[in-house]
């Protein structure tokens, strides 16, 4: 039995675009919303005595009687109610606590208040922006420089990189449909996910292209193709092993490890995922893509493609 | 042969340093060592707390001294909360953060925090007092006993500080900061020296022209927060409220007491931009969880590497431990503060150890299945593995180190965090993935023969 992860490449990339195209779409539609990290904003979390927590509608009342338009109101567990709003001032603040704990007839405990002022709000998106270009850059950069003894050692930095983009793609791309259904916001969390997704997804393509480089330095004769995908399956244990172990410790924090970070670890689990997916399916097959120059055919119909890939 | 055991003594002895310092109560030398308490900290949302992010108010601009001169300032005001472990710290251009562990209540941090400190300015008689000196005075915080006290006080207080220290004397306030309208530097042609010009409100005018017309001649101190800043000698009398205090000034030092009169003691206003309050039951829930997750976690993978590896998983897994081990030493050493998102970072690190391990076994068992002896396979296998191991984990070193940046930048701690905790993760995984396991490999295996026992290695 002979897996020929290359032949089927295109096949592969489809299976990118049926998952980033629909996020993509989603992203344009619905957008995502940003937590008050990146925005600005007051978040107040209270928890009641059991049983006293008054329905959301009664929230927005009360916010309303403080002047705070279309504040946003969600309930959790154990009484737990979490308002986001407008950014507020501490004595606003106090004030709205004394009102919830007489108009509610409950004491209220502050579990969380967290209040960004809008100069903050606006740097925080913008360094974002820049801290992901940096890591792209800093990547593309060694990869380079690592690979310098192999041709076109800067072909393999920017598969890399299009492999790092394919998984932002689809964790963002998650993302909007988590927003969408299940309200979750984009925090600094998210962030942190991301780019813990980018650095696992370079880890995983480069274990890969490492035996592409220990291999085409050995056989010399061979096909790029063949020694591309004869590198994959080789390193195809290590790369379903250390997959699984790292799904399985994300699993149980998930499981166990309590709600604060469900969302990130969530949001990890999927970027993992698609991390091992495109340095399996995507980052070497694009190599093959540029080594054969495929895209001179690419417009005269989908068989020649197919054809000069056996 | 030898530089095996050379290894495995070094480890022992690493493991046991490790093992002294992860202990609750480490020996009394670390902490001497260290000149501090050798215990874990926990970041604000494990521990509950409130982290408070200030800027320049609106209209200003600071300088890094300035902003450093700040964070001292508040750290001194902040001892009136009772905390003992807040921390300052200056974040990027324009941020200070101040974070407060175990505190609830956001306003009253906020208020002491922004607070303008009490500026006064005292009766010092004929001795000049040196900036820096601790007086104590007579003002009590209500401005209306001020006047009533003038015209007793200032005789006695002239001739008394001359010879007695000044713990045991008590200071007149002739007015307070509150008293002043306007502020500004000047120089002119007729003095070298630029100069402070000050106006003051019409009660601290009248005070001041009845003070000063008594008082020529001597001295006047300048003291913020019960401490001498300046001593200026009155050269005449003040009536019309309209001053200015003259000295071997340079234009730095002049705005420099120009500022503290305008703005209190801190050297630009700074207004709260952010503020986050963590209740102290969510973080102890938070914490308590992790823990849980990691130990459920590491026997999950124990399990799965002695199923599927067989006998090097076990090595493993005991490379795994000692991996633990020293990074949760490293971790109480630097110190780091630990976080839930840095938790959650060093959970993941120990799969990124995995990863190493396995690296080095599928290769390994690559080189049995080729027919190497074992003695080799190892040093192959191992030799094979390195790069990736090596490329694969700088890749992710330098995303940490842009997390790490990012994370400095907005006192955004979390995301610091747990980039700290990823990269140390990192290092000592490349550590025990490249002299924990292979050491333990060839001390364990290079007697026997592979032959014998396939099933060992899971083929």
């Amino acid at each position: 039995m002979k897996i020929n992860i290359i032949k089927h490449r295109y096949w592969y990339f489809l299976g990118s675009l049926l998952i980033i195209i629909p996020g993509l779409i989603g992203l344009a539609l619905w957008g995502l919303p940003l937590s008050i990290d990146f925005t600005s904003g007051s978040l107040l979390e209270v928890q009641f005595e059991s049983g006293k927590a008054p329905q959301p509608a009664e929230m927005v009342a009360l916010y309303g009687d403080f002047g705070f338009d279309s504040p946003r109101v969600q309930t959790a567990e154990n009484n737990i109610i979490i308002i986001r709003s407008k950014d507020m001032q501490q004595e606003t603040k106090q004030a709205i606590v004394s009102e919830m704990e007489t108009r509610f007839n409950s004491k209220v405990t502050v579990n969380r208040f967290d209040t960004v002022g809008p100069t903050v709000g606006a740097q925080v998106t913008q360094r974002a922006f820049i801290a992901v270009c940096l890591a792209a850059l800093g990547i593309l950069v060694y990869i380079t420089f690592a690979f310098r003894k192999v041709n076109h050692a800067f072909r393999y930095g920017v598969a890399a990189i299009i492999a790092m983009i394919h998984d932002i793609l689809v964790v963002i791309g998650a993302q909007v449909f988590l927003s969408h259904y299940l309200g979750w916001e984009v925090d600094s969390l998210f962030l942190t996910a991301l780019l813990t997704v980018i650095g696992f997804s370079v880890h995983d393509t480069i274990v890969v292209f490492d035996r592409l480089r220990e291999n085409s330095l050995i056989y010399r004769r061979v096909s790029f193709e063949k020694i591309a995908n004869h590198s994959i399956v080789q390193t195809l244990d290590r790369s379903i092993m250390t997959t699984f172990t790292v799904l399985l410790v994300l699993f149980i924090l998930a499981l166990f490890g309590g709600v604060t970070i469900r969302h990130f670890v969530l949001i990890l689990l999927i970027g993992i995922l698609s991390g091992a997916y495109s340095s399996i399916f995507n980052a070497s097959p694009i190599l093959v893509v540029w080594e054969n120059r495929e895209w001179k055919t690419w417009f005269r119909g989908k068989k020649t493609a197919e054809s000069s890939a056996q | 042969m030898q530089r095996k055991y050379t290894f495995l003594l070094l480890i022992l002895l690493l493991v046991v340093i490790a093992v002294l310092v992860d202990i609750p109560k480490p020996p009394e030398a670390f902490n001497t060592v260290l000149g501090r308490d050798l215990q874990p900290i926990l970041g604000l949302d494990l521990r509950g707390g409130i982290q408070v992010l200030l800027q320049p108010s609106e209209g200003f601009e600071a300088t890094a001294s300035q902003l450093e001169d700040a964070t001292k300032i508040l750290e001194n005001r902040s001892n009136a909360l009772g905390v003992s472990e807040q921390v300052f710290q200056v974040i990027g251009t324009k941020y200070i953060l101040g974070e407060f562990p175990g505190k609830t209540d956001t306003d009253q941090v906020v208020s002491i925090l922004q607070q303008t400190g009490l500026l006064e300015f005292i009766d010092a008689g004929d001795t000049p007092l040196e900036p820096g000196t601790v007086v104590a005075t007579d003002f009590t915080g209500k401005g209306s006993q001020q006047p009533s006290v003038l015209p007793t006080v200032p005789a006695e207080a002239g001739t008394a500080p001359v010879a007695t220290p000044t713990e045991s004397v008590i200071y007149h306030t002739v007015m307070t900061g509150a008293d002043l309208n306007t502020v500004g530097v000047t120089s002119d042609s007729s003095d070298p020296n630029p100069y402070i010009a000050f106006e003051l409100n019409d009660e601290g005018a009248k005070n001041f022209g009845e003070f000063t017309t008594n008082n020529v001649g001597k001295y006047l101190a300048i003291v913020l927060d019960k401490k001498v800043v300046s001593t200026p000698v009155i050269n005449s009398p003040i009536t019309d409220g309209k001053g200015i205090i003259q000295g071997q000034y340079t234009v730095e030092s002049a705005n420099e007491l120009a500022t503290i009169l305008r703005f209190g003691s801190l050297p630009v206003p700074l207004e709260v931009a952010q503020s986050t309050l963590i209740g102290p039951s969510l973080g102890q829930d938070s914490l308590n969880k992790s823990i849980t997750a990691g130990i459920i976690a590491f026997i999950a993978i124990a399990l799965m590497m002695i199923l599927y590896y067989r006998f090097p998983g076990f090595i493993a897994v005991l490379a795994l431990a000692i991996y633990i081990l020293i990074s949760f030493a490293i971790f109480k050493l630097i110190p780091v503060t630990l976080t839930l998102p840095g938790i959650a970072g060093f959970v993941l690190s120990i799969g990124m150890a995995v990863d190493a391990n396995v690296l080095i076994f599928e290769r390994l068992k690559e080189e049995l299945r080729g027919g190497r002896m074992l003695n080799q396979a190892i040093d192959l296998g191992w030799k094979r593995a390195w790069l990736s191991i090596r490329d694969s984990n700088v890749s992710t070193l330098i995303t940490c180190v842009i997390l790490f940046w990012y994370g400095s930048q907005f006192g955004a701690s979390i995301v610091k965090g747990f980039a700290l905790t990823l990269a140390i993760g990192v290092l000592v995984s490349l550590f025990t993935a490249v002299v924990v396991t292979r050491s333990f490999l060839h001390i364990a295996l290079d007697r026997s023969k592979f032959a014998d026992h396939p099933k060992w290695f899971g083929l």
